[in-house]
């Protein structure tokens, strides 16, 4: 197989420039001590993309991922090491594919593709095209400052993906423009894999890549981390993320509770787990939680898809206790229940607390795809009246899906066709 | 058409190659084969010019018809500058200055300009002055008609032993503007102020340029003066233009012999062509080195931007 791009060794440096000096006067005043900060955007990157593969580029901002496809794309030069290109390239980057506001739709449309390598006989012959993806029909004889950000991005993905490029390189541009033209653009997206076309892209949308692509690679602070399956590529995003600090809560995020809590006496409303946890008897206390499953025993600290999972609750009473209720109640990471359950519910039998004891949620198998998915463990009395111990959302557990379904939720799908024996075209002779 | 088209069999086509840099024989290849992008780029920058003006391609011939006047008043009728057919003289000058100074100031500020296509496509970036200078060449056509229709009007004999020579010095004339608008455009992105300089350099290289004097005024000067004064390259351009268009060499209202009677030099046209190789040697030697140093700066123009 030929490589559509080969990525040798690349690296690029930018100097971060505490004030920039731009005029020849400034530059004068400022002679020989203008402060800057070598920045190395990326590092001795070396990759070898295959043609007809749809290769995703994941990692945070700033992890060098545009900075490298604006170079494939020769809009940056790499510092050192070099990039073979092989077939026609449309790049999609940022917003918009550098149009001139002051000239029409139209006569951006024929700037564009002659600068993407088309002859005016080729444009003419692929405007109608163009025009009718990017639904811009009315507007096409308007200049283009009149346009709005979708109108803008439309017409550029319309240029891109109808100057026939062999290699289609997107920098985030799908997630912009409503849902029906994103679907419009996947679906153009899928037919050049179909055609045997290169597409590079560059997301942080996990879900986007497990479901388009072949392979995909991770960035971090411009260092190559993963080249790897699109499933296993995201996992591995999502530790960086959690690496780099960016999954945990922000400062503001716990500013922001804090303040919550702050207001709680002036009469407003918290949190319905803050309440509870405020007003716990303590009298039966949880003192250790523990989530188990498999992939535990040989390192792996996420779950895939349908495993199984325990968690061991221990919990400490100072005095005999009974009519008790145990709880857990699972939330997606934006705190949204997805599973709730109580001894009650299930219709287990408490035994009476007294000093140190153990329940065990065992669930048979965790049928959750991707994300990282929250614990509530809650000790009441069985009418629920008291509570005794509440740790809302204390606990975490992550699956990671290694395969290619989208969602959160692994249904067990199987698909059968129930039509007449349909005859094969050919079998008629 | 740009060399990447050579994929359309779908074959394994020759890969492109992006690196730190690029020599300059290849980046030249590379401008070659954009050859159709130059023409689109030329009709764009004239278009995005005349985009809202009412007059359009008016205002290019008013231009020179105003400076006519002018020049007209403050020489032939102030100052008494004696020179027969000073207009014509003027004009067949200024046509060249004219596509000189402002094919530098187009093109100096032409890649800061387009930032927005500099940051978001791929091309040789030596396009975009190169436009600048090619729009500026449609106004030297049309300003051109405006100086014929005077000739015509006032049936002006011209030189036509040396017209064949124009075609020639209008090529040095776009190599040599085209070489300094490449070199500017990419110093312009790193120092912004560029552009002002270029406009008072420009004043004084216009003054340095026999256009509202005749050449031969200044040969009576210390001779390191004069060879000095005559390394302006644009010297042998404009004066194959006066040569042809203007066609009279002397002064024929002062006697023989008198100072100020010599307008243009009495050499025949292979003497003007010889003179102008030398342009033409300066165009290419700056041209290379204009590419070079484009090249080198150019791999931070996107962020300079």
């Amino acid at each position: 197989m030929v490589a559509a791009i080969e990525i040798r060794h690349v690296s690029k440096h930018f100097r971060l420039y505490h004030e920039h000096y731009s005029s020849l006067k400034e530059r004068m005043i400022h002679f020989g001590r203008v402060p800057y900060e070598d920045f190395t955007a990326l590092n001795d990157i070396d990759i070898e993309i295959e043609t007809g593969t749809t290769v995703g580029i994941l990692g945070h901002n700033g992890s060098g991922k545009s900075t490298l496809l604006k170079c494939v794309a020769g809009i940056l030069q790499p510092n050192e090491g070099e990039i073979a290109v092989r077939g026609r390239l449309a790049a999609l980057l940022e917003l918009g594919a550098g149009f001139h506001p002051e000239l029409t739709g139209r006569e951006n449309v024929f700037m564009n593709a002659s600068i993407l390598g088309l002859s005016k006989r080729e444009i003419t012959k692929v405007f109608d095209e163009v025009v009718a993806f990017s639904e811009l029909e009315k507007f096409i004889d308007m200049q283009v400052r009149h346009y709005s950000s979708g109108m803008y991005i439309r017409l550029g993905f319309a240029v891109a993906v109808n100057v026939d490029p062999d290699i289609l390189l997107v920098d985030e541009v799908l997630s912009v423009g409503d849902e029906a033209f994103q679907r419009k653009c996947i679906e153009r997206v899928a037919r050049f894999q179909r055609e045997g076309r290169t597409i590079l892209f560059v997301t942080h949308a996990a879900d986007l890549v497990r479901r388009i692509c072949d392979r995909a690679l991770v960035i971090d602070h411009g260092v190559l981390v993963a080249d790897t399956t699109p499933g296993e590529a995201v996992r591995t995003f999502r530790e960086t993320l959690q690496h780099s600090g960016l999954a945990e809560p922000t400062v503001e995020a716990v500013e922001a509770a804090e303040a919550a809590e702050a207001a709680d006496p002036t009469g407003e409303v918290p949190a319905i787990g803050a309440q509870m946890t405020a007003s716990a008897t303590n009298r039966v206390q949880i003192t250790n939680v523990v989530i188990e499953h498999p992939g535990a025993l040989v390192g792996r600290h996420w779950l895939l898809p349908d495993e199984a999972m325990s968690i061991r609750v221990s919990y400490h009473a100072d005095e005999p206790t009974d009519d008790l209720l145990f709880g857990i109640i699972i939330h997606d990471e934006e705190g949204n229940t997805i599973f709730g359950a109580n001894t009650k519910i299930v219709d287990v039998t408490v035994p009476v607390a007294d000093g140190a004891g153990e329940a065990t949620f065992d669930f048979e198998h965790v049928p959750l795809l991707d994300g990282t998915y929250l614990v509530t463990l809650a000790i009441q009395s069985t009418d629920e009246g008291t509570v005794h111990d509440w740790h809302d959302q204390r606990y975490q557990f992550e699956v990671m899906n290694p395969g290619r379904v989208a969602g959160m939720v692994s249904l067990p799908l199987q698909v059968r066709f129930n039509t007449p024996f349909a005859q094969h075209p050919e079998g008629t002779a | 058409m740009p060399e990447q088209v050579a994929h359309t069999s779908r074959g394994v086509p020759e890969a492109q190659l992006v690196r730190p840099r690029t020599p300059v024989v290849k980046r030249f290849r590379r401008i070659v084969a954009y050859r159709e992008l130059l023409v689109g780029m030329t009709r764009k920058e004239l278009k995005v010019k005349y985009k809202n003006s009412v007059l359009g391609f008016a205002w290019s011939l008013l231009n020179p018809l105003l400076y006519l006047v002018v020049f007209y008043v403050a020489f032939q009728l102030i100052l008494g500058t004696a020179v027969p057919g000073f207009p014509i003289f003027l004009l067949s000058g200024l046509l060249v200055w004219n596509l000189f100074s402002t094919g530098l100031a187009g093109a100096c500020s032409s890649v800061v300009a387009n930032s927005g296509l500099v940051k978001k496509v791929s091309f040789p970036r030596e396009i975009l002055p190169l436009a600048a200078v090619g729009s500026m060449l449609v106004h030297f056509f049309l300003q051109s008609l405006v100086l014929f229709a005077v000739l015509a009007i006032v049936r002006w004999d011209v030189a036509w032993s040396y017209v064949p020579l124009m075609p020639v010095a209008l090529i040095a004339l776009l190599l040599l503007t085209g070489a300094l608008g490449i070199l500017l455009s990419a110093v312009n992105v790193y120092l912004r102020d560029t552009q002002h300089f270029l406009e008072l350099a420009l004043l004084a290289w216009f003054w340095m340029t026999p256009i509202v004097y005749g050449f031969m005024t200044i040969q009576n000067h210390a001779k390191w003066a004069v060879k000095l004064y005559m390394a302006n390259p644009v010297i042998p351009i404009v004066l194959v233009f006066q040569r042809a268009i203007y066609a009279k060499t002397d002064n024929t209202k002062i006697p023989p012999g008198s100072p100020g009677r010599e307008i243009l030099p009495h050499w025949d046209w292979t003497g003007y062509a010889a003179y102008l190789g030398y342009s033409f040697a300066v165009g290419i030697v700056i041209f290379a080195l204009a590419v070079w140093v484009f090249g080198r700066s150019e791999a931070n123009f996107a962020e300079e931007l």
